[in-house]
């Protein structure tokens, strides 16, 4: 009974949409006042009923109501709790009506924060917003519907893909989602703000912190699944360029240009048209996205090659929306004149070569992403596009980012002097190198990799340190400081998240220069040394988990005779889906990671065991967690909070007089 | 997503047992030769697997390519030589890195066109910027005055 109420609600959400995409814009073209305000109700009536629904779906899961099929096919009565939560989001269909639920989350945001839109602008940002959420509600009841039942229930059933069942993978999609959906809001302010010929810096303002929140989600949601990646699949890679990799990638940077491009039209009131392209386009990728995941039209082993109906379906929503809102910024782009005049040297001017690095190397992750397909419908050759290429042809941009990035974080607007600016910096440019090339005169070998890395990271951490410095203006140490700790958040925002991208750049310079690698067989009682340390294999034991059974192996690490760790690699098999998986024993330290896997028992006794120094591994997590936490004290600047609360402020302010 | 690790996780782990990639009775004794069969077949595609190279690969069609290649190393291949062997038994398909021959120029030249492209564009509207006149300033609109009323009023 819930179940089909879920369903219901589900569907009644969907008319709810089309009626909030027609009749705002209606009311915001003729001007008829409360024709616009009914969106506002609307969109909290469809985040309602959505949300009832999704908790339906949740409740089969919990329940295990094995007359759903969805619940047949995702769970079992022995799953962990957490799983059962997490399984609702674990396949195709429950994870469409995540992705609607978080599209009606943000429509309902801008209806309760957004107050202080003028009521024209907001009805028709919700109403576009209506019109996405309506088409993939509409995507989710007729191609993915799921609250299918069973007529024959089984006993049980066939359980999530044990992949899945792991903490990181748990919160990874959701995270995701949130970040390609978080761009849809900005698309459809761009839209709004096409229909209505109007780009201010109120605008800027506006669509800031929406793109902003979407680029967090969406760093979460990669570092998460990058993390995921690294300690359980064995060999701790975390990055491999995959097509739905890239999906991913590539609405991060178009959302990081168009939340560096958003400051030029608030600040300054130029760039506009480009920034409106850019908010299009960001979103455009992310349904590109989804398309590529979900049509399995990338997968050439069809094991999960999806239904084409489905592919077909989210191509026609991309096509509609793409081509519509590229047929509206065509038309309305001339009307919208920039405004502020500005140097060729200017923090603008280095706000477009930010804009031109991440925008062109997302370019070119799409070309190299879409290439096989390209190269066999139209040249007839069957060939892949992989790491090499990727690390190649995109690896310069971001060097290239690292290096413009101090100096351009230091102009100022309207007119700068590049001498002038680089007079504090010339030192740390300096000292980067000469760390670089002490790095590299260490070190055995001669890879340029970690030295550069390593030269750009300093470069990176040292240049916005210096950024925030010089925000503190001039005077004694303890007035500085002062001034430091009161500075506004976002220039702590700034500060934190480029700093993260320095952090990030050495890491991964370091993880993959760096990293060492042991395979050898070993027997139970053996020691052997490797990197540093002594390794005994003291045991490998039969352990039985919830649903599952693991093959578990005891590693004792010490180092010049102190205990380290004892660490335990396992091996399990899932019986109910017939699956194994490895599972990783990693010892965390600051500067390494110590990575073992187990494989397989040898025909002559004794075990297969792999081991790892992942240099600075941990670094790259936390690389990306300071950029995320960066976006959220932006997010959390006054000027925001203000903004979004002037509102109420009005009402309950106190005359001064 | 159902990331693509999962896919390609659950295919090579579904079409194989769950050996490590590379497996301690196939590593050659001479390292240098081990370290350059390493390099090879870091660069080729395992083809039962989604998007995984036969070096990261469990499936039982990557260990035997990656046999072949260092029974082709001991024999003395060349790099080139052996990658030239595995493409002609594989195909095309198997380079991860994809060749420069033919229409693949235009993937390789994409990158610097595309930015040079944009660098150009992005420098011309630049410089029109710093000559454009600065505009007058264009008055309130009728809403904006409104507005403005309505604050002056508090």
């Amino acid at each position: 009974m819930i179940v089909e109420l879920g369903h219901f609600a589900l569907i009644l959400a969907f008319a709810v949409a089309l009626a909030q995409a027609a009749i705002p814009l209606i009311g915001a073209q003729k001007g008829w006042r409360d024709w616009m305000l009914v969106a506002n109700p609307m969109a909290s009536v469809q985040f309602g009923l959505v949300a009832f629904s999704y908790a339906a779906l949740t409740y089969a899961f919990l329940v295990s109501d094995f007359s759903v099929k969805l619940v047949v096919e995702n769970s079992h009565t022995l799953k962990p709790l957490i799983y059962k939560i997490s399984g609702v989001w674990g396949n195709h269909e429950g994870s469409m009506l995540l992705w609607v639920l978080i599209l009606t989350l943000f429509g309902a945001s801008a209806a309760w924060f957004g107050g202080n839109l003028p009521a024209s602008l907001q009805a028709r940002v919700l109403a576009v917003q209506s019109a996405i959420t309506a088409a993939f509600m509409a995507f989710t009841i007729f191609t993915s519907n799921p609250f299918t039942r069973l007529a024959v229930p089984p006993f049980d059933g066939t359980d999530l893909n044990p992949l899945l069942q792991d903490p990181g993978l748990a919160f990874h999609p959701p995270f995701l989602y949130l970040g390609y959906v978080g761009l849809s809001m900005s698309f459809s302010f761009a839209v709004a703000a096409l229909i209505e010929g109007r780009v201010d810096a109120a605008w800027g303002r506006w669509v800031r912190p929406w793109t902003l929140a979407a680029w967090v989600f969406l760093t979460i949601g990669i570092a998460t699944g990058s993390w995921w990646a690294y300690y359980e699949l064995g060999w701790g890679g975390f990055w491999f360029w995959d097509p739905v990799e890239n999906a991913s990638f590539m609405p991060w940077l178009f959302a990081a240009a168009l939340l560096h491009s958003a400051i030029v039209v608030e600040k300054r009131e130029t760039l506009k048209s480009w920034t409106i392209l850019l908010a299009i386009l960001g979103f455009g990728f992310s349904l590109m996205g989804t398309f590529i995941v979900r049509s399995g039209l990338l997968t050439s082993v069809h094991a999960f090659a999806m239904d084409p109906e489905r592919g077909v379906f989210i191509l026609m929503i991309l096509a509609g929306f793409m081509g519509g809102a590229l047929t509206l910024f065509a038309i309305r782009a001339p009307v919208l004149e920039a405004k502020g005049v500005f140097a060729t040297v200017s923090r603008e001017s280095a706000l477009v070569i930010n804009n031109v690095l991440l925008a062109v190397s997302s370019f070119v992750v799409f070309i190299g992403t879409m290439w096989p397909l390209v190269a066999e419908m139209l040249f007839d050759r069957v060939l892949s596009v992989g790491p090499p290429f990727f690390n190649m042809a995109f690896t310069p941009f971001m060097v290239a980012l690292a290096m413009v990035l101090p100096i351009g974080a230091m102009l100022p607007w309207k007119r700068g002097n590049l001498a002038r600016t680089m007079r504090p910096l010339w030192g740390l440019a300096i000292f980067s190198v000469a760390m670089g090339a002490l790095t590299w005169a260490m070190q055995t070998g001669n890879s340029a990799l970690v030295p550069v890395g390593l030269a750009l990271g300093i470069w990176v951490v040292l240049g916005s340190g210096a950024d925030i410095w010089s925000r503190t203006g001039r005077g004694a140490m303890r007035a500085r400081m002062a001034r430091l700790t009161r500075l506004p958040r976002a220039d702590w925002g700034k500060f934190t998240a480029h700093s993260g991208l320095g952090v990030t750049v050495f890491a991964v310079a370091a993880l993959v220069g760096w990293e060492s690698e042991d395979i050898r067989v070993v027997q139970i009682g053996e020691t052997y040394y490797y990197g540093g340390y002594d390794l005994t294999l003291t045991s490998v034991d039969r352990v039985e988990g919830p649903n599952y059974v693991s093959t578990m192996a005891n590693i004792e690490a010490r180092r010049d005779g102190r205990f380290i760790a004892n660490l335990q690699p396992e091996k399990r098999f899932y019986p109910i889906a017939g699956m194994p998986t490895t599972e990783a024993a990693i010892d965390y330290r600051i500067t390494r990671d110590l990575y073992l896997a187990l494989g397989d028992p040898q025909d002559n006794g004794g075990w297969a065991v792999r081991s790892y120094i992942k240099p600075f591994a941990n670094w790259l997590w936390f690389g990306c967690f300071l950029m995320a936490l960066g976006g959220i004290f932006s997010l959390s600047d006054r000027r925001y909070r203000v903004a979004a609360g002037a509102g109420k402020t009005r009402t309950d302010a106190v005359p001064a007089e | 997503m159902n990331g693509i690790r999962t896919i390609l996780a659950v295919l090579c782990i579904a079409f194989a047992s769950t050996a490590l990639a590379v497996q301690p009775d196939e590593i050659l004794d001479d390292p240098v030769l081990e370290s350059r069969a390493r390099d090879i077949s870091a660069g080729l595609r395992c083809l039962v697997c989604r998007n995984e190279s036969i070096d990261e690969s469990n499936a039982d069609l990557a260990r035997d390519m990656r046999l072949l290649v260092r029974e082709r190393l001991v024999e003395g291949d060349s790099d080139d030589a052996v990658i030239a062997f595995i493409v002609e038994r594989y195909g095309e398909y198997v380079l991860l890195r994809p060749t420069t021959d033919g229409a693949n120029i235009i993937l390789w030249v994409a990158a610097p066109v595309l930015f040079l492209i944009a660098l150009s564009s992005a420098l011309v509207y630049l410089r029109r910027r710093d000559k454009a006149p600065e505009p007058e300033k264009a008055g309130l609109s009728v809403e904006e005055k409104r507005r403005l009323q309505e604050l002056l009023k508090e």
